[in-house]
């Protein structure tokens, strides 16, 4: 194979790459890469990290080097070489910045309620004036969906569904505090999801009305 | 579990378009790169990927790891 270092600037082809990357030009095609890869992150995060995004563009570089390093198997060839590592840069970074986003909070702390956990509706579902029909189909519609989640998930899928829908917590962090995987959550919320449609398709309610309901106000 | 109504409707959708086979996120993830190149070339990669497009609308954390790699690819040509 070419030793793409003695003719060129960088490798340009998936299998240059992967032949730098596994061959005596590795170091070299590790620093072609490197500067990519933070030009990437900087344009990318610069808006969530202002202030240090230079190191942090770095710091994520370095992780991604390694991880790509370790992982040059799973590599598929159906997209470009320098995608494919963006694609793993880009994941640590987030992983990273949820983590610390959200390393204060507890899921007990965004679910725990002040009062005895009874459900309660929002202010705004009962405060807002007229209309007194729309206001009594919508405060049916609570009342459905709240008795079949009750009913047809675990304590953990409603933890699981609050802190993802209602709290924006992202399913990552989730499912660190489960201890689980992010995918083995996602699997779960599904099933969660279809039983929670299922359930209500027995009491003769499509999730479509109650959509079209809520957005009509 | 508190529904107020963004929450309602957040629910509401996502139940409206749950489907009985979808991918996870780890499928995600390993065609996610693909997915960015077709559609960085103006190939329909909807179409060409469709469970992977599908799954990009549903979950949040695979669809904001998708705009980060789409915003750095954008950066670096
Ligand atoms: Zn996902």
């Amino acid at each position: 194979m070419l030793r793409w270092f003695r003719r060129s600037a960088a490798p340009t082809t998936n299998d240059e790459w992967l032949d730098a990357l596994r061959g005596p030009d590795r170091d070299q095609a590790l620093a072609a890469l490197r500067p990519i890869l933070v030009r990437g992150l900087r344009a990318a995060f610069r808006d969530r990290v202002p202030h240090q995004i230079d190191a942090f563009a770095e710091d994520v570089a370095q992780e991604a080097l390694l991880k790509i390093l370790d992982h040059l198997d799973a590599f598929r060839g159906e997209a470009r070489f320098t995608t494919w590592a963006h694609k793993i840069a880009a994941r640590l970074a987030l992983t990273k910045l949820r983590r610390k986003r959200w390393e204060n909070v507890s899921l007990e702390d965004l679910t725990t309620r002040d009062d005895d956990g009874a459900p309660r509706p929002h202010p705004s579902l009962t405060d807002q004036a007229p209309r007194p029909d729309d206001q009594a189909t919508l405060a049916h519609y609570v009342e459905v969906v709240q008795q079949v989640m009750q009913q047809t998930l675990t304590e953990t899928q409603r933890t699981a569904l609050e802190a993802v829908m209602q709290h924006d917590m992202p399913i990552t962090e989730v499912a660190r505090r489960l201890g689980v995987s992010r995918n083995t959550l996602y699997k779960r919320l599904h099933d969660a999801r279809k039983n929670l449609k299922a359930a209500l398709r027995e009491r003769g309610i499509a999730p479509e009305e109650i959509l079209a309901e809520v957005e009509a106000r | 579990m508190p529904l107020d109504p963004s929450t309602l409707s957040r629910l509401a959708r996502a139940l409206a378009t749950t489907q009985p086979d979808e991918i996870a996120c780890d499928e995600c993830f390993a065609r996610m790169d693909a997915f960015a190149d077709l559609l960085l070339s103006g190939k329909p990669a909807e179409e060409l990927l469709p469970k992977i497009h599908a799954h990009l609308q549903r979950c949040p954390d695979c669809k904001e790891e998708f705009e980060s790699l789409l915003a750095m690819l954008r950066a670096t040509g």
